[in-house]
């Protein structure tokens, strides 16, 4: 059946292209690329998030024929989680004016960084990327809201100390993670609570070849027995992750992960995955109004890849809500120039000035979905408070109460990140750009 | 009819003796280097000439160093992924403690001390040869991969681990960081790459070459006639380390702009192996072969679908290319096993003495 379409779709395509050689992109439509990865080893990852994001934005296009008006042109480059095909995806996107990019990797996001205030497109790296570029003084382009990983971290720390990080002293915690620049930021924060709070820090780094064969690391752990054990994985890391510790039978409910294990991820090592805990700031399930006409215009009609019972996992949502905010972005930007047909640097406004609330979430068919978040010209972050979510075997259940981050704590770390990117990168350009919320 | 030397004479040793002993030949590269030099920046569109030329003239330079070491002197080195990381450090270093001096100097001296690194590793080649030796560098690979991820020092103690690329300027136009143009940074690694081939070209086919290629054919008998391996072979990881240094440096740089050490692993040595056996083991145009295979070529086949109007998931586009390209290369490989540069080579016969071949 899929090789009769494919087939279908390159003589059609062919006979098409002799007719017409080159469709550009229309005057009246506004352009979002997406950078996707649905094969190489992080594919189980990105896959739903790729699927979600698509579909929101196909869905806008089919109930309500774009945002304001304007058909959105959804485009997807694979990027295999590589940089260098990242880069490539961005040269081959240019041209034809995107309004935003999603890079969905730290590394893409660290080379595309610089060239945003150039090419003036904007980079939405929703809670990953560089933690500094929440400081929108410094990083006019950037945008990576609802938090940080340092947010993150200190809000994963606060739930096991319950409720305090000073609670932890004279405790172990664990960290185990992708020994990349995303799991390695959030290490010398660590550190240094370890030393102020008092308790011990082991590390226990994956190298991302290794990401399936953990049993080192899951050695040392049954070693040091640590109280508690803080994940950031992402790809295979995730299952293997969770499998391993199923079988060194660590209890499930002191491995509390970042927000990116999916639930293929935690089903993956079956009845041993019960307990197991992560940070989340989004709904799951499929029961909202806006996934439904998902299902209903977009799934149901064949115009998708998501495969059946994919609605409603943790990352699926997870790309939806990346989607809501760049269609967000995308309408506020119209708000504010009063143009229908929007440019990255007008987009870039939008995403300034991003007010999420209550009433807006249930305007969008999202009643309940997320917590609401602002963004300001100073703030492109928000530290939205985040809560826990735990694994019963079957579904997520919420663990906690909505757990803010240790704003004392982070806020110094941002600035001083900030400030260290700007001297290092000598003549990182100070910022110009107007602001619409002063 | 066209392609001979019928009528051109050789009146001096020097003639007879030149890299491209018919004229046509000497027309040929002039032609490339002019459309390379002026028709491509002049016309090529950023896509053209950020993603496709750029990486190309940087990973043909990293293949001709590494052809220098396995193609020439026979010693087989699974770690140029890691040479080059050592370049890309090492300008990084260098330019983030002396950022007054000029980037293009820091370019050429972060080969230097690539070559050092890839002397000391080459050590273990005057006693192991073959496979031995590519386990060796294997582990110059890891250890330096290692080093790369694990001393913060390196990347001047930057959370995310990367290093990030300042902007610098040269005569007044900036060349590294987000502000330089595709066509100012394509026209620094053009002259680099087109430099650095031609002197690769003199030295392989000069003493130092033809000392090289009698340790590569057998290392005994080049003793015999009084070739010191020592210095023979650690000459050639130090030129070979030197050019991938280079490369490396240029790739951070001039191309991607920012890199963690992920981007050094393995898979970068391999690509650049497969690019030279490809290409054509001991050639310098076959490492441009190479390039054009492993890095353009997939490209081209990506662009394709989009070209003539086909709509395919931009996922399945990718396997399809990956399959495409595997395909490739089993064909080529099976025409001619040693390479294109051979078939290049066995072209330009022919094409001497058509129409009537003898």
């Amino acid at each position: 059946m899929k090789t009769m379409t494919l087939f279908k779709s390159a003589v059609g395509g062919l006979a098409l292209s002799l007719a017409a050689p080159v469709t550009a992109v229309a005057e009246d439509s506004i352009y979002v690329p997406l950078f996707t990865y649905r094969t190489g080893p992080f594919a189980g990852s990105g896959t739903p998030i790729a699927d979600g994001m698509h579909d929101y934005l196909a869905m806008l296009n089919e109930r309500d024929g774009g945002i304001g008006g304007v058909k959105l042109v959804v485009d997807e480059c694979e990027t295999g989680y590589d940089t260098k095909k990242g880069l490539e995806c961005y040269d081959a996107v240019k041209p034809k004016n995107p309004v935003i990019v999603n890079p969905w990797s730290t590394g893409i996001t660290l080379s595309l960084i610089p060239k945003a205030s150039v090419d003036k497109i904007p980079i939405l790296s929703m809670a990953y990327g560089l933690s500094a570029s929440a400081r929108g003084d410094v990083f006019p382009w950037v945008f990576n809201p609802p938090a940080t990983y340092w947010d993150g971290l200190s809000e994963i720390l606060k739930y096991v100390g319950g409720g305090s990080i000073d609670a932890l002293k004279g405790k172990t915690v664990g960290y185990l993670y992708f020994d990349a620049g995303y799991g390695r930021e959030p290490i010398p924060m660590f550190q240094t609570l370890a030393k102020e709070v008092g308790f011990t820090l082991k590390l226990y780094p994956v190298a991302p070849a290794n990401m399936q064969n953990q049993s080192a690391q899951w050695l040392d752990i049954r070693r040091d027995n640590p109280d508690f054990l803080v994940m950031y994985g992402w790809g295979a890391m995730n299952p293997t992750a969770i499998k391993e510790a199923a079988k060194a039978e660590f209890p499930m409910d002191k491995l509390v992960s970042i927000w990116w294990p999916n639930d293929a991820d935690a089903a993956s090592a079956g009845d041993g995955a019960k307990g197991f805990k992560m940070l989340n700031w989004h709904g799951t399930g499929a029961n909202y109004p806006a996934l439904a006409d998902i299902q209903k215009l977009v799934i149901d009609k064949g115009k998708s890849q998501t495969p059946r019972g994919e609605v409603g996992e943790v990352l699926y949502n997870r790309g939806v809500y990346n989607s809501v905010l760049i269609a967000e972005a995308i309408a506020q930007a119209q708000k504010i120039t009063g143009k229908k047909v929007v440019t990255g640097e007008d987009v870039r406004r939008g995403l300034e000035n991003l007010n999420l609330d209550a009433a807006r979430f249930k305007e969008l068919g999202l009643d309940g979905f997320a917590g609401s978040f602002k963004t300001t010209c100073a703030d492109h972050n928000s530290h939205s408070a985040t809560f826990v979510q735990q694994w019963d075997g079957a579904k997520w259940t919420k663990a906690s109460d909505l757990i803010g981050p240790d704003t004392a704590r982070v806020e110094p770390l941002l600035d001083e990140a900030a400030k260290a990117y700007a001297e290092k990168n000598a003549g990182w350009p100070a910022r110009s750009e107007p602001c619409d919320n002063k | 009819m066209f392609y001979r030397e019928a009528g051109q004479y050789k009146t001096t040793y020097a003639a007879d003796m030149a890299i491209f002993p018919i004229r046509q030949d000497r027309y040929g590269l002039a032609l490339i280097l002019l459309i390379a030099f002026v028709a491509i920046p002049a016309f090529g569109n950023q896509f053209l000439i950020n993603t496709m030329m750029i990486p190309f003239l940087i990973l043909s330079l990293a293949a001709i160093g590494l052809n220098l070491l396995t193609g020439y002197t026979g010693l087989l080195s699974l770690g140029t992924g890691a040479f080059m990381g050592v370049g890309a450090y090492a300008c990084y270093k260098l330019e983030t403690f002396f950022p007054q001096v000029n980037i293009l100097v820091w370019i050429v001296v972060s080969g230097f001390v690539s070559a050092l690194v890839g002397v000391a590793f080459g050590l273990p080649s005057l006693r192991i040869k073959g496979f031995y030796l590519a386990v060796a560098t294997l582990a110059a690979q890891f250890f330096l991969e290692w080093c790369f991820a694990r001393v913060p020092w390196l990347v001047n103690y930057n959370d995310s681990g990367a290093i990030e690329v300042p902007s610098e300027t040269l005569f007044g136009l900036s060349v590294t960081g987000p502000t330089a143009t595709p066509v100012t940074r394509y026209l620094v690694v053009l002259t680099i790459v087109a430099a650095m081939a031609w002197i690769a070209s003199n030295i392989v086919h000069g003493r130092i070459g033809r000392m090289w290629m009698a340790v590569r054919d057998m290392d005994i008998a080049a003793e015999l006639i009084g070739i010191r391996l020592l210095r023979a072979k650690l000459l050639a990881f130090a030129v070979s380390s030197f050019y991938v240094g280079v490369a490396g440096a240029m790739m951070v740089f001039l191309w991607l702009g920012a890199a963690e050490a992920e981007a050094f692993n393995i898979d970068l040595s391999f690509q650049i192996l497969f690019m030279i056996i490809i290409g054509g083991l001991g050639s310098i145009v076959g490492a441009f072969f190479g390039a054009t295979i492993i890095h353009l070529l997939p490209i081209a086949l990506r662009a394709l679908p989009a070209m003539v109007g086909l709509s395919i998931d931009a996922a399945r586009i990718d396997q399809l290319t990956f399959m495409i390209t595997g395909i490739l290369i089993i064909v080529f490989l099976i025409a001619e096993p040693h390479g294109l540069a051979r078939l290049w080579q066995t072209a330009k016969q022919k094409l001497r003495v058509w129409p009537f071949p003898y």
